[in-house]
């Protein structure tokens, strides 16, 4: 009898996802969705839909702009916005540089990746919110397969990898002291694979840059930058165009392309399905040391 | 090819075990067989494995931690790596083994539907072991899979490999596990792991991937009783929806149907189920682990720690609750103390009225005497709460039957608890 009833592994990750988001809206009393424009976050705006529907989603859309966004990443995110009739608040690094808040990197390698962090406890901080809900996965690095799905934040938004509370079963531990606050982590268990699987499945629309596209791109460690006036390049870093599709979507500045055919997602799920590379082998930010994403986990990044 | 993906199933299953036993190299080789590594993660450590000085590529490596528990030599609890084959997608709660460690054992048990038990050839059945399968039978996994490692050290002998499953068995029967498979292995070499192996001849078994990837999961879960705990309630407030009152939450037993009589707890009002909605749509029948809204007949009065159950089958609703804790915290067990209490989507407040006895989880003796409870302790406890809990035994159901204790000042999970 039993036998029928059984959820495949996108429907059972599909339920968990769903839980996590309701226990935050039931638990927390002003919650934030951190929406980067990329995959990860487009699935978990998705599945808050999905969650909550016929109801709109109990939370504000918080985007940190770098100010070196991709357009298509911009014009995506506010039709999104529209669709779902969801308030977005954007975290600007640009207006911190000139107030000077924070301090921009120069030279070649230089990124606003850093800086978004100060961005984001800036923004947690003004709009007062007590959870953010962030896209991130455990099997994407690892300083995140330790990450728990409510992950406690200090009064410094801090990541304290030896104080976190045990996690077991379905019972989320919300509680906080004034002041803390928590990340919240709804896809944890999804791998890069089950996210395009579960994207094709549902017929999510995605970003044009997740598709190959003819683009003009150099070579730097080995990775395929795309070209923009943010972006200088060495005097030995010819410009040539390629058919390329970004596997991650970050700050142009340190998110690296890969040459590829895959026009639809099927074409994708069966690139990734074969891929040789984890996808954060295009991100020059995890590249700067070996522990560079706890490191910056512990300051507070996402 | 999504087609295929509709009979693919996901299976947790835990890993328990100390470096020494091949724990480490047993889930790199895993992970490597069945060609889950990238060719950026294979090459970093097998750069490391050469500046270590290592013959080969140490496969261990792989799941080699945070660089704050490299410079203190230390595990934080519970690490969570992903393989996929056709068939299964696999999620692994890799929890170190040492003494100090029960509780993380706890937590990565507390989702799993096997425990993978890893003894060393050379060593035999020791106090780990039986520390480990205890915890998996306390947590209720329904799968063991003893993997008897190192083989190639004791020349892959088939009385070797008979012995210690003789041995295992002599205890486990004190134990509540239903089912337990033996595999005979080399992680280091690869034996039995993904690929079978040729030096035993007299093993007709399967490989431990083989045994991962056809061990019956479709019964793990509680399809009889039907309990509903609701999480949430989802109101629209627009035109279109006005009248719109959905009960939002994740079956955690047994198969409802639209028309269904249902009882409402604690309040005890009856109704009928007049939908079971998602936003692909009303769905004709819920099942666990479905996340649903669930519509009444009805205009009831229901909020967030409410269940929905059936008339002629109830939890039981009780402020007395008796329990077997395991202490998470270095602040030890308060005898009499108030902890904050939560229980399904339910939050309270609770005393432990009394401790009744500290079990040795080696050798399960019940300590009355010494009734003191400290980080990785497991006792038995009777709680009184402040407002009824909706309970069924934990191993009746592992989700009406599983609570946290927390601390009311640090807020901090201090116990987790198992209903008896």
């Amino acid at each position: 009898m039993t036998a029928n009833y059984r959820l495949n592994h996108l429907r059972e990750l599909e339920s968990e996802s769903i839980f996590v988001l309701r226990e935050v809206a039931a638990q927390f009393e002003n919650p934030v969705l951190l929406f980067s424009g990329g995959k990860d976050s487009i699935l978990m705006v998705h599945l808050a839909v999905k969650a909550f529907h016929p109801a709109k989603i109990p939370f504000t859309l918080l985007h940190v702009d770098t100010g070196h966004n991709f357009q298509e990443t911009i014009d995506y995110r506010d039709q999104l916005v529209e669709r779902i009739g969801a308030n977005l608040v954007v975290g600007s690094v640009q207006e911190a540089i000139d107030k000077g808040m924070v301090r921009e990197e120069t030279g070649f390698n230089a990124t606003r990746n850093y800086l978004q962090t100060a961005v984001l406890l800036d923004s947690l901080e003004k709009g007062k919110y007590d959870a953010a809900l962030g896209g991130g996965r455990r099997d994407e690095e690892k300083a995140r397969a330790k990450e728990r799905f409510f992950s406690h934040r200090d009064e410094f938004g801090q990541w304290d990898p030896k104080n976190q509370r045990p996690e077991l079963w379905n019972l989320f531990n919300g509680r906080k002291l004034y002041g803390e606050h928590f990340r919240v982590f709804p896809i944890s268990n999804w791998t890069e694979l089950d996210v395009w699987q579960y994207l094709a499945v549902e017929q999510v629309e995605l970003p044009s840059l997740y598709f190959a596209h003819e683009r003009e791109v150099f070579k730097r460690d080995g990775m395929l930058l795309a070209d923009s006036e943010v972006l200088p390049r060495r005097p030995e870093e010819q410009l040539e165009k390629k058919m390329v599709r970004c596997r991650t979507i970050g700050d142009i500045t340190c998110t690296g392309v890969w040459e590829s055919q895959a026009s639809t997602l099927e074409d994708i799920i069966a690139e990734v399905s074969i891929a040789r590379q984890t996808e954060r082998g295009g991100r020059a930010d995890d590249k700067r040391s070996e522990t560079a994403m706890e490191d910056r986990k512990k300051q507070g990044y996402f | 090819m999504l087609n295929t993906l509709e009979h693919t199933e996901l299976l947790r299953f835990t890993t328990a075990g100390s470096v020494d036993d091949g724990k480490s190299t047993l889930i790199g080789r895993l992970l490597y067989d069945s060609k889950s590594i990238f060719e950026d993660q294979y090459e970093a450590i097998s750069q490391t494995s050469t500046k270590r000085g290592e013959v080969g590529v140490n496969l261990a490596l792989l799941t080699d931690g945070l660089k704050a528990e490299r410079e203190q030599g230390i595990t934080i609890d519970v690490a969570y790596r992903y393989f996929a084959t056709p068939k299964r997608k696999f999620i692994i709660a890799d929890t170190p083994g040492h003494t100090q460690y029960t509780r993380n054992m706890v937590t990565g048990a507390s989702t799993a539907n096997v425990a993978l038990i890893l003894v060393d050839a050379r060593h035999g059945v020791v106090e780990q072991t039986r520390r480990h399968s205890f915890i998996a039978s306390l947590l209720q996994i329904p799968h063991l899979i003893v993997c008897i490692n190192k083989m190639d050290l004791v020349d892959f002998k088939e009385e070797t490999f008979n012995q210690i499953k003789e041995d295992f068995s002599a205890f486990s029967h004190r134990l509540d596990v239903k089912d337990v498979e033996f595999i005979p292995m080399s992680a280091l070499l690869g034996d039995n792991v993904v690929d079978k192996s040729t030096h035993m001849d007299w093993y007709g078994g399967s490989t431990l991937l083989y045994a991962l990837e056809n061990v019956h999961i479709g019964s793990d879960n509680n399809f009889i009783d039907c309990r509903f705990p609701v999480q949430t309630v989802i109101r629209p407030y627009s035109d279109e929806y006005h009248d719109y009152r959905g009960y939002a939450g994740r079956i955690a037993g047994g198969v409802w149907k639209k028309g269904d009589e249902v009882v409402v707890l604690p309040s005890g009002f009856t109704s009928k189920i007049a939908k079971i909605d998602t936003y692909d749509g009303e769905i004709e029948e819920a099942f666990p682990p479905m996340s649903v809204t669930m519509l009444l007949e009805d205009d009831i009065d229901i909020s967030r720690g409410d269940m929905i159950v059936r008339e002629n089958n109830q939890p039981e609703v009780t402020q007395d609750v008796e329990a077997m804790l395991c202490w998470f915290n270095e602040k030890p067990l308060q005898p009499r103390g108030k902890y904050a209490i939560m229980h399904t989507t339910q939050e309270a407040r609770c005393i432990i009225k009394e401790v009744r006895y500290r079990l040795d989880i080696n050798t399960l003796h019940r300590d009355e005497d010494n009734r003191e409870v400290k980080m990785n302790d497991i006792c038995r406890v009777q709680l009184r709460t402040t407002a009824p809990l909706l309970t069924d035994p934990y191993r009746k159901n592992r989700i009406t039957g599983s609570l946290i204790l927390i601390d009311e000042q640090t807020n901090e999970t201090v116990a987790a608890g198992m209903i008896i």
